[in-house]
């Protein structure tokens, strides 16, 4: 198979990256001093992309390689990828889904812990060397929030029941009410915030959950209440966020995702009730391994002509 | 606050000498963070050693007849010494977790109530032991740091962090504190195991019968048994040799049960792989070797330190006093058989 020819769109992980060279033709997209003239060259050597997060496979590239066969993602979000232009054109889509869940559930427990706990303030304080006698920092009980959850696919569903053994009671937005579920549904996000202390975003990036986190929710969480972002940054007014933490109408948040990353908002930088995550949520070393072999696995299941591991489209 | 103006309305009624004595050594810090009146009650009152000038022993054989309990915050030890002193004294209410400023041995002698925070706390424990696990496996408190400080723009991606689902959590005393620990973790696919005096039968974890084979056989450490003479670095170089490069270490129990020395030496040579730590040997000093490692999370000993534990303690000593006095069972007794 190493005639093939896959577009790696952008550097995700070492072990993907050795893999794909030792059995494909791999390009590497960020190397490419020209990216238009570097299409224009190779367009029909290439026959598969490999995305993530960051880099995908927009309508434009999807254009531009008439030789395409497979869109594969080092993610499980397909936000960064033309979905209806890759099923018009015959395309397959593949992504991560299940070996990230519990990761990204973890990451969003441990951000609500840090937030309430104040665990990196504290580990802060103490290696400032500054700790006396009789000094210590007053924080929030987690046991037993309010954990609202929007989107409760497998990972929101994760993170319910890792809530749950912390005595949370869970409640849930969701595009339609799931009658086998026990736990509370409320039909509209900014009842959700209204209604729940700890407001976490778990739903896939689309047209219809853009900003889905805006002022009125915001608001509706309110001075006490803590949002986390586990899901994409686009999914909250991000503007909007930073100006109500800023000015303490939200209690706290804990994000792993923004809206033009690798660039977070500075006035978040000196807010001890913030933390901030550099898209850490399926960034482990289990983890990445197992994403990457899911990737190689459905581009060799692909081009052996076997079923693909993980379909979207 | 309803409880304050309740009281002193009680006061202007009632003679405030007919009012039981409950001695306070030390200012507790919910004194400092919400008021002197936050644990006020209509059936007592405090005599706070603290406000006289007299040294402590002068002042208490002056207050000896008055005083029938102590109430104290972990702060101020309860000595033999001062036990001597009080001929009348029926009670020690703690609201600490720990009891290992108690003499609880000189309680036993003089047949003095002991009464503490119950499982009241076992909850916030087992939640700061939770999150300093996942900080240190997936790097939050290190990562966070790394973010406001610009380096996601300028440096790129951070180090990966380790999985915890799958993990084998090993916990050192399965009382409250490590029970909640359990159930916690449970939820997130780790598999528990436990080292506690004795097995207990009813209870789905593996148990080893010494430290050392728990340490060897799990890849998170959770400190979570009372500080005793049996228990003074427990967790020693055997314990910390056993663990291994992979392992990490929590302490949410006592510094004293860990030795430190050895800890810091094992963190610096990178023979464990990581520690959250909120408890230290020698408080409020930290062996400044820490404040170099990444993969080292701290707090300054207030993992029980909530807003809303503090009211739950208040309102649980408060009870516990006012029960001693009407002749009716403690909230939540010690029991001092040994």
């Amino acid at each position: 198979m190493d005639s093939i020819g896959v577009l790696m769109a952008c550097p995700m992980n070492s072990y993907l990256e050795q893999q794909l060279d030792k059995r494909f033709k791999l390009f590497r997209f960020w190397t490419v001093p020209d990216k238009s003239l570097f299409l224009a060259s190779n367009k029909d050597s290439i026959q598969a992309v490999v995305g993530n997060a960051s880099a995908g496979a927009d309508a434009e590239l999807v254009e531009a390689l008439p030789k395409l066969e497979i869109v594969a993602s080092f993610s499980v979000g397909l936000d960064k990828i033309d979905l209806a232009k890759c099923k018009e054109k015959g395309i397959r889509v593949t992504n991560t889904p299940d070996v990230l869940t519990e990761d990204v559930a973890d990451l969003a427990i441990g951000l609500m812990l840090a937030v309430l706990r104040k665990l990196c303030e504290s580990d802060r304080y103490v290696r400032s060397g500054k700790w006396k006698k009789g000094d210590y920092v007053l924080t929030t009980k987690f046991t037993g929030k309010e954990v609202g959850i929007i989107g409760l696919g497998r990972i929101g569903m994760a993170i319910a029941k890792r809530a749950e053994a912390f005595s949370c009671p869970i409640s849930y937005y969701s595009r339609t009410k799931k009658p086998e579920i026990n736990y509370k549904y409320y039909p509209s996000v900014v009842e959700l915030a209204a209604h729940c202390d700890i407001l976490v975003v778990a739903c896939p990036l689309t047209k219809e959950t853009h900003h889905i986190v805006n002022r009125d929710v915001i608001n509706a969480l309110g001075p006490k209440g803590v949002l986390i972002n586990i899901g994409r940054g686009p999914h909250v007014d991000e503007p909007e966020l930073v100006s109500a933490l800023v000015e303490h109408r939200l209690g706290g948040a804990g994000l792993d995702v923004f809206e033009n990353e690798p660039y977070v908002p500075e006035e978040l930088f000196g807010l001890d009730n913030v933390v901030l995550l550099p898209h850490v949520g399926s960034g482990t070393v289990e983890t990445r391994e197992a994403m990457a072999d899911l990737v190689i696995g459905n581009l060799e299941a692909h081009f052996q002509k076997k079923p693909l591991l993980t379909p979207v489209v | 606050m309803k409880a304050t103006a309740m009281t002193s309305e009680n006061q202007s009624r009632h003679s405030q000498s007919d009012l039981p004595y409950v001695l306070i050594l030390k200012p507790p810090p919910s004194f400092l963070l919400f008021g002197d009146h936050f644990l006020d009650s209509s059936k007592f009152q405090y005599l706070k050693a603290y406000e006289s000038p007299l040294p402590l022993p002068q002042f208490l054989q002056e207050h000896a007849q008055s005083v029938q309990a102590i109430f104290s915050s972990g702060l101020a030890p309860v000595t033999a010494e001062t036990i001597r002193l009080l001929p009348r004294l029926g009670l020690v209410v703690t609201t600490s977790q720990g009891l290992n400023h108690i003499d609880l041995t000189e309680c036993r002698r003089r047949g003095i109530a002991v009464a503490g925070a119950g499982t009241i706390l076992s909850a916030d424990c087992a939640d700061s032991a939770v999150g300093f696990l996942i900080d240190v496996l997936r790097k939050i408190s290190a990562a966070n740091r790394y973010v406001k400080q610009g380096l996601w723009s300028s440096q790129g991606a951070y180090p990966l962090g380790y999985k915890l689902g799958g993990k084998r959590v090993g916990i050192v005393g399965l009382g409250s504190i490590g029970t909640e620990v359990a159930k916690r973790l449970d939820a997130f696919g780790c598999s528990i195991s436990y080292n506690s005096r004795s097995k207990k039968p009813l209870v789905p974890y593996t148990f080893y019968p010494n430290v050392v084979e728990l340490a060897a056989n799990c890849d998170a450490l959770i400190i979570c048994c009372a500080l005793t003479d049996e228990t003074h670095h427990l967790i020693n170089k055997e314990v910390l040799s056993a663990l291994g490069k992979d392992g990490v270490i929590i302490n949410i129990a006592r510094g004293p049960i860990v030795d430190e020395k050895e800890l810091v030496r094992c963190l610096v040579k990178g023979e464990i792989r990581g520690a959250g730590l909120d408890v230290f040997e020698h408080e409020p000093d930290v062996p400044v070797e820490l404040f170099a490692l990444d993969n080292v999370v701290m707090s300054p000993h207030c993992a029980v330190l909530t807003t809303e534990s503090f009211e739950d303690l208040g309102k649980l000593m408060v009870g516990n006093i006012e029960a001693f006095f009407s002749n009716e069972p403690l909230l939540t007794p010690v029991s001092l058989d040994g």
